[in-house]
């Protein structure tokens, strides 16, 4: 009988097309997501080095940090941003790359259009260049953010030179409280085991809570594994996860599917298989969860109070009192009733479908709170027509929402979306660092049903006592 | 930057005693708008540098002339958080940082400084302090990275040695990088890709 291995050892042996002796494996790669941001620099390698992109049919292309949200039928007004964009468009025409191009049906955050196409799937390896693409881990592969130079070895060679991770299991089990969500479960383990914690480690999500999760709702999890340090997350593939793929326009269809399914049903961690480290959480324990400070490990159940000097070990008191100055809080400080100036609701986080919905069964008769701007962006055009074709799309402006065009908004300080300086935002994105939304703004990460109840009240509150 | 090489450096440091400076801090997402990889040095750590106005903060390390010239950054662990981002790498580099000195290193951020002829040279918590010691006594203090021996000397004579792929430390002294080898591969990567259908 063989050793038993890990969902995370299968694909990657599977996947290793040399191993070299004392150093990293080559290993290949099924599918290559890049965008507007991270390539042009690697496409001049290969122009340099006079070669082409290794094999085109595993390469996929959109545009998404630098686009604008409103009038997307226009010329990017920002002069550099228009420039990184057409870089992209004159890269992908001259390799021969698929590109998913603003005014595509198929365009949007790169993270949510790989699955909701169906080129994410089960047993795969997947990179790009960004550390979010660990999201895609949701579907049972092995997915991980690179540097340019790493997409520059992948269109080159569809390989790419890596030290294997060491492997981590986190289980979470139990029945999660009305109005905790998955956002909520991440949130939690980070702030436990801190923005460092993982760092090493590519984890396993496990348990019976995981399991009962959608398939979005396991995308938020495993998109934030990188805010613990893990290379990536992932989560065995079952009947959710097949149930997801079905039909999807680039996956298996037919038989192909049913001998797909076949195969992923064995992608899954063998019984007594040896972890580097494990974890457990229970879901009672965990409650609607804020981050106070400036990374995502900065976090605290949202009825809790910002740490008090002495709750933190001396080595952290100079990050820390720098981290409460900067978002213009004391320590101890409650956060509950705290008025925010902006809601942020989108990002490769939570701007799929399911949190769409969630927002708007949650604000619909309701109207947002006076002084404060409301932002919706869907992830991808095709979860804009979805919001629209549903309805969603007046709920959100009874409520005095703005629902803009797909992109990565006010995530990043990339595009037109920006928090300004000193300004307090609700944000249902992945990080909390200083500027990140715009120089000086100030970012209390959440889950969308929080970033609701912050819309329509004007304030942070504890989503439990509303629903 | 292939062909560049690094051997033993022996030069004075800069000291950023925080911890979990994420790569937003080291390149502000605005700045990643360039095509090239020229340039980013200008930007590194923008927002702890330069005022709303562009005025340098005096108060920022990197506007004290003291430190001018200085090839090692030494920081605070778990340095380079966040991003995939190569641009905090190149920026490092192309501000004049050969090494960074620090007790825990991001992931993907360590991976993009070897790829970008930054050392990333991680040490114990009690050699950092030492490191942060002997630059506040003397901010010229000058500290050797011996990358052949994977060593670092401090004047005082005080030294750790640090760990490194012995592959990724071949490529810092010869200048080749991962692509070279890849490609090497390429016959063997054709076979694996043509036997490897099953997703398509």
């Amino acid at each position: 009988m063989s050793t038993p291995t890990t969902l995370f050892d299968k694909i990657w042996d599977a996947h290793v097309v040399k191993a070299m002796e004392g150093g990293p494996d080559a290993v290949f790669i099924d599918r290559h997501f890049i965008h507007e941001v991270t390539s042009p620099q690697a496409f001049d390698g290969l122009r340099k080095r006079g070669i082409g992109v290794f094999n085109t049919k595993r390469t996929t292309a959109t545009a998404d940090h630098n686009v604008p949200t409103k009038d997307q039928h226009l010329p990017i007004k920002e002069a550099l941003s228009r420039h990184q964009v057409e870089t992209l468009r004159k890269n992908c025409a001259e390799f021969g790359v698929e590109l998913y191009d603003l005014g595509h049906p198929f365009q949007g955050i790169v993270h949510i259009i790989g699955p909701e196409l169906g080129l994410t799937l089960p047993g795969m390896t997947i990179v790009c260049g960004d550390s979010h693409t660990s999201t895609h881990g949701a579907f049972g592969n092995v997915a991980f953010g690179i540097g340019t130079s790493e997409v520059e070895q992948v269109l080159a060679t569809q390989c790419i030179l890596q030290y294997k991770p060491k492997r981590m299991r986190i289980n979470v089990n139990g029945q999660l409280a009305n109005g905790v969500t998955s956002k909520d479960i991440i949130l939690y383990i980070i702030s436990k085991i801190s923005a460092s914690g993982a760092t090493g480690y590519f984890v396993e999500y496990a348990g019976d809570t995981i399991r009962g999760l959608s398939m979005e709702a396991r995308m938020t999890i495993c998109n934030m594994s990188i805010e613990m340090g893990a290379r990536g997350g992932l989560i065995a593939p079952d009947e959710t996860t097949f149930e997801y793929i079905r039909g999807r326009r680039f996956a298996p269809q037919g038989e192909a599917f049913d001998e797909a399914v076949a195969h992923w049903q064995t992608l899954k961690t063998d019984e007594g298989a040896e972890f580097d480290v494990e974890l457990n959480y229970q879901a009672e324990d965990i409650g609607p969860m804020i981050t106070y400070g400036t990374n995502p490990g900065m976090g605290i159940k949202i009825n809790d109070h910002v740490p008090n000097l002495n709750e933190i070990p001396e080595s952290e008191l100079a990050s820390y009192t720098k981290s409460l100055a900067y978002m213009g809080l004391e320590p101890g400080a409650e956060l509950l009733d705290k008025p925010v100036d902006y809601v942020f609701i989108g990002s490769c986080t939570n701007a799929r479908i399911e949190d769409l919905r969630t927002v708007a069964e949650f604000v619909k008769g309701k109207k947002k709170a006076e002084g404060v701007e409301v932002w919706v962006v869907p992830g991808s055009v095709q979860v804009s027509n979805q919001a629209k074709a549903e309805g969603l799309d007046q709920v959100f402006l009874e409520a005095g929402f703005e629902l803009r065009e797909p992109g990565c908004s006010a995530c990043l300080g990339m595009n037109e979306d920006k928090v300004p300086a000193g300004k307090y935002c609700i944000s249902t994105s992945n990080r909390n660092f200083e500027g990140r939304q715009g120089p000086g703004a100030r970012t209390f990460l959440a889950s969308p049903i929080t970033a609701a109840a912050a819309a329509v009240t004007g304030k942070v509150m504890d989503v439990r006592e509303l629903v | 930057m292939a062909n560049e090489t690094l051997h033993k450096l022996v030069a004075s440091a800069t000291p950023l005693p925080i911890e979990n400076i994420d790569t937003d801090q080291i390149i502000p997402a605005r700045f990643l708008k360039a095509t090239t990889r020229e340039g980013f040095g200008d930007n590194l750590f923008r927002d702890w540098r330069y005022n709303a106005d562009n005025t340098p903060k005096a108060d920022f390390v990197l506007n004290n002339p003291t430190y001018a010239g200085a090839q090692i950054l030494v920081a605070g662990k778990n340095f380079g958080m966040g991003s995939s981002r190569e641009h905090a790498a190149w920026a490092i580099h192309d501000y004049g940082f050969r090494v960074v000195i620090s007790s825990f290193f991001a992931d993907i951020f360590k991976n993009n400084a070897l790829n970008t002829f930054v050392l990333p040279a991680q040490v114990s918590d009690a050699f950092l302090a030492e490191v942060f010691k002997a630059i506040e006594a003397n901010p010229h203090t000058q500290i050797t990275v011996d990358l052949e021996n994977q060593e670092i000397v401090l004047e005082n004579g005080v030294k750790e040695s640090f760990a490194i792929n012995a592959y990724k430390k071949a490529c810092l002294m010869n200048g080749y990088d991962d692509i070279d080898y890849l490609l090497s591969l390429n016959e063997e990567i054709k076979q694996y890709d043509l036997a490897h259908t099953n997703f398509e």
